[in-house]
């Protein structure tokens, strides 16, 4: 029972801080745990990050690396960033704007052979919307002042 | 002609808020109470200032005027008038525009309907809505001009992302905007009565319709918006924890704590500061969603455009507005009297439960939506937070949440014991325990929030409608059906998300014409692939023929469409809506073998999600009516003596 009269307003303003000191914490250790980091390809050259832990890739797709699996919905196809270069293995169905010499987010994790096992394929929208993420990476927007 | 005039609408609609905030300012201080009356008719006229500045905006489109700039950036001769249309939205300009639009004729509402506050408090109300408007007026008028005009004029427009030429465009974003101006309104309000000292049951009660009007949006908005996303992105995915949605996400959490904490402040006088406290937090959560969206400070559809400049403008709004709710709320809550008390298990209890849950769940998104931000400007180091986390670390707090909702409304105001309120819920939990056997039984070894979702929602969903047992049905108010209804919508979508969860099945495939595939219960095959046009785009369309067991096969015909203006290619799933789930086939590509790629999903009660959202939102709905018609009984009442 909550204590009697005056101290009610105490009471709650208590009960609501520790509220919000819990949550931040959940909220910090789950973070910790789960946050995935962009990666560039020279990222993973220079700094390997741990086996199996969820990142995201960004870069360009390698002119001519994609190739598809016997199968027919495996896809391989290499990102580079003009530095260094990962492989990477999709299973499923490319967004409508993923081709060759253009910009691409893979989400996922390394395999022990250095391949990236992409769970998800990002591309930009459309030709006129620029991921921040690939900004001076890719070719500059037309305008309209142009 | 038409765009001056728009433009000078839009001027006049921002002197006007500055006339506003300083009737209101001047008429506050100092004892010039005659100017107070002035303050109505200037609100209104502003509001239909600004409509009729938006109206020109949506007749330039209409027209394809290509001699405006942002006609010609956003819109093409040859779009369907219907994206002529919501393609005024569909853009930056065009979306703030629409944003002061509401902003302007909800403060005109408030001027032509509010009659319970006193004139004081109502005057300082108004002058925080103009106060509010003037920095989206600035933004607009200085940064964001829809009105511009391109010289030369362009041949034709570069037409509108092909993603956003859906039906969707025209329903989505003016509903979610309404939602997040209405915080804004319920914002004003608790301005109102701090400025005025005059937190209590009426102030309650005059920002409780703007609560509840802003919530219904915001919760048609957010449901709209999953929906849309998951037929239009072919991902079969109804939520990815993006930070755009967080963005709606987030101030429907703290208008859903909000809505239930200025229940009791009218109904009980209690919780006083934690109410004005939250219709803070409410307006600011929107603010940043505004912010998130707009500033383009992140990726996706919503970012029209990445300008820093707008970024900054619009960081700096933000500053102020928070900073000066936070600022005034910290100086003027030691005037609010404490509210009357009550039992740590009573109806309030239970409510200060649920607001605490669901300000920490708040907390939690908004640490996760923000911490890739925060990262990124101190080090620089880019990454991203997706479901895994908001999952493991809401989820549980939600299920929590839902049967602190099975529990609340059974329970008396001020003191209540917990023995009784179980044996009011005696069949709710036999149905639970029954629910949590079968599901063991018949579904071993699905994950543990889906098995906790689905068990619960069987639970709560009885335990929702446990409020009208034993009660006169016919006298029952409207508002308690609202409530009962909404909850039900709750343990409706939490089923619905649960089974999806758990039972979704998927199938990818590289088939011939010809070749058969299975998903689920479904076997489907594919008949042909042809070419067809239509008003801006040419396609391929897949004719599927599928089987459910033994029954009699469907047409169902996915298609891959290509635009021209922009030049972009999008996926159109096929759909259909069983009793029991949703079947969605998407095309893919072709490999040089003459195989497709097909994806196909059976989705088990996954239309449950979405129709819960609708339950929720008719359920606030009639709660509104419920009160206003209560309330218009009893002002009768009080006329008659």
């Amino acid at each position: 029972m909550i204590a009697k009269a005056k101290h009610q307003r105490l009471v709650l303003i208590l009960v609501a801080v520790a509220a919000m000191i819990g949550a931040t914490l959940l909220a910090m250790s789950a973070l910790s745990q789960q946050a995935a980091y962009f990666y560039a390809p020279d990222d993973i050259r220079r700094d390997k990050p741990e086996i199996g832990k969820a990142i995201r890739l960004g870069g360009m797709v390698q002119k001519g690396s994609i190739k598809r699996a016997a199968d027919g919905v495996t896809i391989g196809f290499v990102v580079t960033d003009g530095l260094a270069t990962t492989p990477v293995r999709f299973r499923g169905i490319t967004p409508d704007l993923f081709k060759e010499d253009s910009g691409v987010v893979a989400e996922g994790r390394l395999d022990a052979s250095g391949t990236f096992v992409a769970d998800n394929l990002l591309a930009k929208h459309d030709e006129r919307y620029m991921p921040p993420q690939m900004a001076g990476k890719m070719h500059k927007t037309e305008t309209l002042e142009k | 002609m038409i765009a001056e005039a728009g433009l000078a609408a839009l001027w006049l609609a921002a002197a006007l808020a500055v006339l506003q905030l300083m009737l209101g300012v001047l008429g506050l201080t100092g004892g010039r109470d005659a100017l107070l009356p002035a303050i109505r008719p200037v609100a209104v006229v502003q509001g239909v200032l600004t409509a009729l500045s938006f109206a020109l905006l949506i007749w330039l489109f209409l027209d394809s005027d290509m001699s405006v700039k942002l006609v010609a950036a956003n819109s093409h001769s040859a779009k369907p008038w219907l994206y002529k249309f919501a393609g005024t939205w569909g853009n930056h300009e065009g979306s703030m525009l629409l944003w002061v639009t509401i902003l302007g004729m909800a403060g005109a509402a408030v001027a032509i309907l509010e009659r319970r506050v006193a004139e004081r408090t109502l005057a300082a109300t108004l002058a925080a809505q103009a106060f509010i408007g003037i920095g989206f007026f600035a933004f607009l008028l200085f940064s964001s001009n829809p009105f511009e005009r391109l010289i030369p004029a362009a041949a034709d427009g570069q037409g509108l992302n092909p993603l956003l030429q859906d039906p969707g465009l025209a329903f989505h974003p003016p509903t979610l905007y309404i939602g997040y101006v209405g915080m804004s309104v319920a914002f004003s309000f608790a301005v109102g009565a701090l400025v005025m000292r005059d937190v209590g049951a009426d102030f309650a009660r005059a920002m409780r319709p703007w609560v509840l009007i802003s919530w219904i949006f915001l919760t048609l908005g957010i449901t709209a918006g999953s929906y849309w996303a998951y037929y239009e992105l072919g991902w079969g995915g109804w939520w990815f924890w993006d930070p755009v949605e967080n963005a709606s996400l987030m101030p429907w959490l703290a208008a859903t704590a909000l809505l239930h904490s200025v229940t009791v402040l009218a109904t009980r006088d209690g919780l006083r500061a934690w109410t004005v406290m939250l219709a803070v937090i409410a307006f600011s959560m929107s603010m940043i969603g505004t912010f998130l969206v707009r500033s383009g400070i992140l990726t996706s559809v919503h970012a029209f455009a990445v300008d820093p400049e707008r970024g900054s403008f619009i960081l700096a709004l933000l500053a102020i507005y928070i900073g000066g709710a936070m600022a005034l709320f910290a100086i003027r809550i030691s005037t609010v009297k404490e509210g009357s008390q009550f039992e740590a298990v009573s109806r309030e209890g239970a409510l200060v439960a649920n607001n605490l849950l669901l300000s920490a769940i708040l907390g939690i998104v908004f640490v996760g939506t923000l911490y890739p931000l925060g990262v990124e400007a101190v080090t620089g180091e880019k990454l991203s937070v997706g479901p895994p986390y908001f999952n493991s670390a809401a989820g549980p707090l939600a299920l929590l949440l839902v049967v602190v909702m099975a529990m609340g409304p059974v329970m008396r105001w001020r003191r209540d014991r917990l023995k009784p309120v179980v044996q009011r819920l005696a069949l709710p939990v036999l149905l639970t325990a029954v629910a949590l056997l079968a599901v063991v039984l018949l579904a071993p070894g699905i994950g543990i929030l889906p098995f906790l979702g689905i068990v619960l929602a069987i639970g709560v969903g009885a335990a929702s409608v446990a409020p009208l047992w034993k009660r006169n049905l016919r006298r029952t108010p409207l508002f308690t059906y609202g409530m009962v209804i909404a909850h039900l919508g709750i343990a409706v979508a939490l089923a619905g998300m649960a089974c999806e969860s758990a039972f979704n099945k998927e199938t990818l495939v590289a088939a011939r014409i010809g070749d058969t595939a299975r998903v689920g219960p479904f076997s489907v095959k594919l008949k042909d692939i042809t070419p067809i046009a239509g008003p801006n785009w040419t396609a391929l369309e897949a004719t599927l023929e599928v089987t459910r067991g033994s029954g009699t096969p469907f047409i169902l015909k996915p298609q891959a469409r290509m635009f021209s203006n922009p030049p972009t290619e999008t996926t159109e799933a096929a759909l259909k809506v069983q009793l029991d789930g949703q079947l969605y086939l998407v095309l893919g590509q072709a490999d040089d073998q003459g195989r497709w790629q097909l994806r196909l999903w059976w989705k088990p009660f996954v239309t449950f999600i979405w129709a819960g959202g609708i339950m929720v939102a008719l359920g606030g709905f009639l709660a509104l009516i419920g009160r206003l018609r209560r309330e218009a009984k009893t002002w009768r009442r009080e006329a008659i003596a």
